[in-house]
């Protein structure tokens, strides 16, 4: 009877170490809070059950992305999908994602990861402060840490590289191409996107600058949020008041949309040969096939395919030559209702 | 009894009673404020859209317009405070997943051409929005979760839940013809959304007209324990106010999506709960349950529009705008508070005394 129990006591103990074991790799989807899901490329039990051939030829190169929820907008989810686009096992990766909108969760999942022993960890912070410390854990574990989209407060020595977007450069690009139009006065509503925001704070500073150098005027100057319903509270309220303008700037694509529907309902001809200019941002699809229709003038690109640029980072960095540019940025262009293409549709839009 | 207090000497007492009071109130002031500052606010002048069809346009109409969604959330979410005592926060993002669910089966994985009757894409979503509410209902009347709670749930899985819906695309709506929920129906120049907030309020006055349910879910939210030993079913009653506040979910995922033909998950109707539960308060409705009025409610949502277009009007930054609101919001928990409804009793019964005395 002792022994029987013994040898039960033994079993579920086994049983739950073995469940122990399935079970770290699953947590490899560093399952963070509501709202963030995660998923697993390589398939998590798979590469368990024959984790010894995996070391054996030991070409798969380990990457942590954390990533923020590619729900948030299309830039995301084209971001997202590129990168599990890159970062498969046909191009020599084992990758694990994990996403939140959320700084800590986003922390909690690095660390994670670290302790997962991945060779890099790729990085799209959610916010700029509290990532000391799991860069100087990454240090100390040897893990190169490569970060995209967006920058954190840090000294550069602690990370390979930062891949970013210049939204002040997309700004300047805008600026400038409606200075090239030479219109006869420039009363401008301006859209902002929520307050503090990279894109915000870099598209904005550009206009700003430029208004104030050309001497534009602008009619109002309102966040909607990214929101294309408050960009269209926003607008509506300029018509009801009876304000002049002919620019619209808005700070993305959805809000561009949300001005031309209270453009469409007063009756106020926009885009190519109307009263008033559109400018969005971002290159959704949709925005660069109301640049081509001529119902919008103008879109900035932002740039979310990066990760073939962290590719060639990770490639240099393997083949140990030293990544001697910290911060790459990206090229990134503007389209024009007059030149663009369907070629350029279909290449950048998202 | 009516007569009988219209008869008897506190009339202007019984109209600081009435429940309407404050929400009319609150759109006089704005009315005069407006009035004073610029006449030119109530100017309605009539053009053409870009369609060549006639509208209505003016800050008064762009209230009608755009104070519509929150007048049709009102009335569901008056009918749960009423019954529950408590308030459904998960309403913004069911309204995302109300409108998910209207463009997948418009358009999901096609260009932008209607798959579907918008008609049998609309009664889907309203049948997905009621299994919304009726989850947060199950939660509230059986398993007794305080409704804040209990939503919190949707509040935050909501916009996920959306997104998913629709595989993370965002489908856009190419056809001319969905447009008429959130801007004009051709012919008539006053904005849609208005006429549908109309409906609706009629066919609940209807509901409540010729059913028992305003008087049971009185009872209810008054004393829930009580009214089950008179023989009503008091788990039943506010199961079936999360259900109605779902089918208003649905309406409002129309106009939404249809607004600008097309739907961002993570800021369709972004914080429209606090609007819809600032009018319930704003329309006189006790939030902790009880008697209510569905009127006092819709007006209070138009008031709050009204608010915002004003502020807008007025170049007020729009990220300071729920900083106004939260001012309102004070204003009313304060005159609302039993303390000072007392000292308001009080003073009122001493002006009336010396008017006897004199």
């Amino acid at each position: 009877m002792k022994r029987k129990l013994i040898a039960a006591l033994l079993v579920s103990a086994m049983a739950v170490s073995l469940a122990a074991c399935g079970s770290s790799e699953e947590t490899k989807d560093v399952s963070t809070n509501s709202g963030s899901d995660t998923t697993t490329t390589s398939n998590g039990s798979a590469a368990d059950a024959d984790e010894g051939s995996a070391a054996a030829d030991g070409e798969l190169i380990k990457v942590g992305i954390i990533n923020n929820d590619p729900n948030e907008s299309g830039y995301r989810t084209a971001n997202d999908a590129d990168m599990k686009k890159m970062f498969t096992e046909a191009n020599g990766y084992e990758a694990s994602f994990a996403y939140s909108l959320k700084n800590d969760e986003q922390i909690a999942a690095a660390q994670k990861f670290i302790q997962d022993g991945v060779d890099y960890l790729l990085l799209s912070a959610a916010d700029t402060s509290g990532w000391d410390g799991v860069l100087q854990d990454a240090a100390d574990n040897g893990i190169g840490v490569i970060l995209f989209d967006r920058t954190i407060d840090a000294d550069e020595s602690m990370y390979l590289a930062s891949i970013v977007s210049d939204m002040r450069a997309e700004g300047d690009t805008a600026c400038n191409w409606l200075k090239d139009e030479g219109l006869d006065s420039y009363n401008i509503i301006h859209i902002q996107g929520v307050m503090g925001s990279a894109a915000q704070v870099g598209r904005t500073e550009a206009l700003n600058e430029m208004a104030k150098a050309e001497g534009w005027n602008i009619v109002t100057q309102q966040t909607a949020e990214w929101n294309a319903e408050k960009a269209q509270q926003i607008v509506q309220s300029v018509i009801d008041q009876g304000t002049e303008f002919n620019v619209i700037y808005a700070e993305n694509d959805d809000m561009a949309k949300g001005a031309v529907a209270a453009l469409d309902k007063a009756n106020i001809s926009h885009g190519k040969d109307g009263d008033v200019i559109i400018m969005g941002f971002d290159t959704n699809k949709w925005a660069l096939e109301e640049v081509k229709a001529g119902n919008w003038n103008y879109d900035g690109q932002c740039n979310p395919y990066q990760a073939s640029y962290i590719d060639e980072i990770i490639q240099k960095d393997q083949a140990g030559e030293e990544i001697t540019e910290k911060k790459i940025i990206m090229e990134e262009k503007g389209f024009d209702c007059d030149t663009i293409t369907d070629a350029d549709i279909e290449q950048y839009g998202i | 009894m009516a007569e009988k207090k219209l008869n008897s000497p506190g009339g202007i007492s019984r109209l600081f009673r009435m429940q309407m009071f404050i929400p009319i109130v609150a759109l006089i002031i704005l009315a005069v404020f407006n009035l004073i500052l610029d006449p030119g606010f109530f100017s309605i002048t009539m053009g053409t859209n870009s369609a060549g069809d006639p509208v209505l346009s003016g800050y008064l109409i762009t209230i009608l317009d755009n104070g519509s969604e929150v007048a049709i959330l009102a009335i569901g979410m008056t009918l749960v405070t009423a019954a529950c005592g408590g308030q459904d926060i998960s309403v913004g993002a069911t309204t995302a997943i109300a409108g998910s669910v209207i463009l997948r089966i418009l358009v999901g994985g096609g260009d932008g051409e209607l798959q579907a009757p918008i008609i049998v894409a609309f009664l889907v979503a309203c049948i997905v929005s009621m299994l919304f509410g009726a989850f947060n209902g199950v939660l509230v009347s059986i398993f007794n979760i305080q409704p804040m709670v209990a939503t919190l749930i949707l509040y935050t899985a909501g916009r996920s839940i959306a997104a998913w819906i629709n595989n993370n695309e965002l489908p856009i709506v190419t056809d001319p013809s969905y447009t008429y929920f959130g801007g004009f129906i051709p012919g008539i120049p006053i904005p849609t959304p208005f006429f549908i907030a109309a409906i609706c309020v009629i066919v609940i006055m209807l509901v409540l007209k010729f059913t028992n349910l305003g008087l049971y879910t009185q009872a209810v939210g008054i004393n829930a324990s009580s009214s089950r030993l008179n023989g009503i079913n008091p788990t039943f009653i506010k199961f079936l106010s999360f259900v109605i506040l779902g089918l208003c979910v649905a309406v409002v995922g129309l106009i939404k999506t249809s607004r600008i033909s097309t739907i961002n998950y993570s800021v369709i109707a972004k914080d429209i709960e606090m609007d819809a539960i600032l009018a319930v308060a704003l329309g006189g409705n006790a939030l902790s349950g009880g008697k209510f009025n569905i009127m006092s409610s819709v007006l209070g949502a138009y008031v709050i529009q009204f608010l915002t277009t004003t502020l807008y009007k007025l170049q007020v930054s729009s990220d300071a705008l729920p900083a106004y609101k939260a001012v309102v919001v004070i204003v009313l928990v304060v005159i609302s508070a039993p303390a000072v409804k007392a000292k308001f009793a009080s003073i009122g019964k001493k002006m009336r005394a010396r008017k006897e005395a004199a």
